[in-house]
């Protein structure tokens, strides 16, 4: 069921009755909040580890601040209508990686083992790099339509993005065992959150051409509808894919988020369950391969089903997370109270474990509301928006966060196997960061599509009140 | 002790601030469900709203075919169905014509024209030639799309 938003509602932009309201001033002053957040948790970490703030606060303070203003200014400029929710939940989510990446460098500072030097400014550094590419697809795409017509070639884009690290020699590629990196001086990137998007793009112009011939041809069988053999091609070489990613490149995460992806966004084009119970049994066959066949999956699966069983070998992180999740209880050990530092990799894969021993239970669900919220807008601009690629693309992008954030937590909590794939916006990491950015610029430029007042057809034929014809009641 | 004491109002006061933020955002989200902040609602009469709604119908509904369960809330602009980009309702439908019918108030009544589209409009069973009046719940049929109207 479909409640028009203020942007669908005729009645709004009827003449007379007033503009339709934008909400921008609500989507500042929520920024204001967001950034209230995270300069009171720089502030905390800071009095609490150190014992003083030095004037770094201000600074990171006035750059954070700075960042969102940009963010909000573009957003008013290029896409008035937008969803007055998105950046601030985004913004709240980063400011509490920045603020969790300085408290593990302060930790990392004290204890002498910090290697790689301080991370929270490259991290917003990343950040603003982010703020870039947001800006460049505002800017770019003015209409998100225009996107379905480059969707054979983002889908190439997106596959060469995949390939490319699998394709590199290890020494440029691999990082702990995963060869999806590509690292030249100094700086390493993962274009497989690149691709993600892009195929996501390609996932939703394609469906949105072909769902009539998924949803309607098929057969009974057993009470179910299945499609017919040959339209199980795309999704077979979805899967293909996504098994060759985890054959070349040693990464579960990704294949699993490009596979889970497709096979949600067929279900949400064609409305038909038996996508998602065929997909389902393409995964544990494709699972119970892996597992057969690789070594580093296996590892993952027995240290999930026991985790302290092999606590000093591959099991150590996450009975380190699990440890750090009971520390934190409820209300957590304060921020600058815990020790996230003892799980190793503490800042990227495993901050939503940092976040719940430092602000406990009741912090990481706050944490997992806002990503709740991000999704439920993405979902209802894809509701809203009148058009089905961008209902398509929409529900794929938001889905994507969902379907990330879930995984990750999973590995975290012990609830699914370690992936290694990164808590979207939390997480120090640049590539996926910065992809996210474009993520959600898109999500702003469809959710702008969607409440965007519908424009009266330019030649207005003559109103049927002027008509002089009588309308007879039968 | 007074650090300990600031250090436990840092603790939950965080979290509370944390807290307030979501509790704005799903403020923000109700707000839009419901049309309206909750505390503005009371600075129009509710009566005199009311009444001006009770007239005629309020909702374009979707019944059938791919947009199924679309609700569009009817102003007193025209609505304009079809397959062009700018229509109010878009459809994907390959029997539709891309300007295909529209909708219009006269005094709170709604009537269906069609605009000259291939496959026709069809109002219950008969196909429409000049405007109709459509009252609530009569079935407006565009190719494998059916609409009607709710109050």
């Amino acid at each position: 069921m479909v409640t028009p938003g203020p942007g669908t509602d005729p009645r709004a932009s009827a003449a007379g009755s007033g503009p339709v309201p934008k909400r921008r001033g609500t989507e500042l002053a929520l920024l204001g909040f967001a950034v209230l957040i995270t300069m009171a948790a720089q502030c905390i970490v800071d009095i609490t580890m150190t014992g003083s703030l030095t004037s770094e606060v201000a600074t990171f303070g006035a750059w954070f601040t700075a960042l969102w203003l940009v963010a909000h200014v573009l957003v008013r400029r290029f896409a008035p209508y937008a969803d007055p929710l998105l950046l601030p939940c985004v913004a709240v989510l980063v400011g509490l990686g920045l603020s969790m990446i300085h408290r593990l460098d302060i930790a990392g500072d004290q204890l002498g083992s910090n290697s790689s030097g301080e991370d929270a400014p490259v991290q917003l550094l990343w950040a603003t790099v982010g703020l870039g590419l947001f800006t460049a697809v505002l800017v770019v795409v003015r209409d998100h339509r225009v996107l379905a017509r480059f969707a054979y070639t983002l889908a190439l884009v997106g596959l060469v993005l995949l390939a490319i690290p699998a394709v590199l020699p290890a020494s440029i590629s691999e990082v702990y065992g995963a060869k999806l990196w590509i690292r030249v001086a100094g700086f390493s990137i993962q274009p497989g959150e690149f691709a993600k998007i892009c195929l996501i793009v390609f996932f939703a112009a394609y469906l949105v051409d072909k769902r009539d011939v998924l949803a309607l041809a098929s057969r009974k069988v057993a009470g179910l509808e299945l499609p017919r053999g040959r339209d199980l091609g795309p999704v077979l070489v979805a899967w293909a894919a996504s098994i060759l990613v985890l054959v070349f490149e040693r990464d579960l995460g990704s294949s699993l988020l490009l596979f889970g992806i497709f096979v949600v966004m067929l279900y949400v084009a064609t409305e038909r369950a038996s996508w998602l119970i065929i997909g389902l049994l393409l995964f544990s066959g494709g699972a119970f391969v892996a597992y057969q066949l690789f070594g580093h999956v296996r590892v993952r699966v027995d240290t999930w089903l026991d985790p302290f069983a092999y606590a000093d070998e591959g099991g150590y992180q996450i009975v380190q997370s699990l440890f750090g999740l009971g520390t934190g209880g409820l209300f957590g050990a304060g921020l600058g109270g815990g020790r996230p530092d003892q799980v190793p990799v503490a800042k990227s894969d495993f901050i939503a474990s940092a976040i719940g021993e430092e602000l406990g239970l009741f912090g990481l669900v706050a944490v997992i509301l806002l990503y709740l919220v991000l999704v439920e807008r993405g979902l209802r601009t894809s509701l809203v928006v009148r058009d089905g690629f961008g209902k398509l693309l929409s529900a794929g992008l938001a889905f994507a966060v969902a379907w990330q954030v879930f995984v990750v937590l999973g590995g975290v909590t012990g609830l699914l196997p370690l992936t290694g794939l990164t808590t979207p916006f939390l997480a120090y990491g640049g590539s996926s960061l910065v992809a996210n950015f474009g993520l959600v610029a898109l999500l702003v430029r469809i959710s702008d599509a969607a409440r965007r007042p519908t424009a009266p057809p330019a030649p207005t034929p003559p109103k049927l009140t002027d008509a002089p014809t009588e309308v007879v009641r039968p | 002790m007074t650090s300990e004491i600031v250090l436990q109002a840092f603790r939950f006061g965080f979290l509370l601030l944390l807290w307030l933020f979501i509790l704005a955002a799903f403020r923000v989200v109700r707000a839009d469900l419901f049309g309206g902040r909750p505390g503005r609602v009371t600075s129009v009469p509710p009566r005199a709203q009311a009444g001006r709604k009770r007239r005629g119908p309020r909702h374009l509904v979707v019944t059938a075919g791919p947009l199924s369960g679309t609700r569009i809330t009817l102003g007193e602009q025209a609505i304009l169905i079809g397959r062009a980009d700018d229509s109010t309702l878009v459809l994907t439908d390959d029997f539709a014509s891309s300007r295909h019918a529209r909708l219009t108030n006269r005094g709170g009544q709604w009537y269906v024209e069609d605009l000259g589209s291939t496959n026709g409009t069809y109002l219950d069973q008969q196909r429409v030639q000049g405007p109709l009046l459509v009252s609530p719940g009569q079935p407006i049929r565009i190719g494998q799309t059916v609409l009607e109207l709710r109050s």
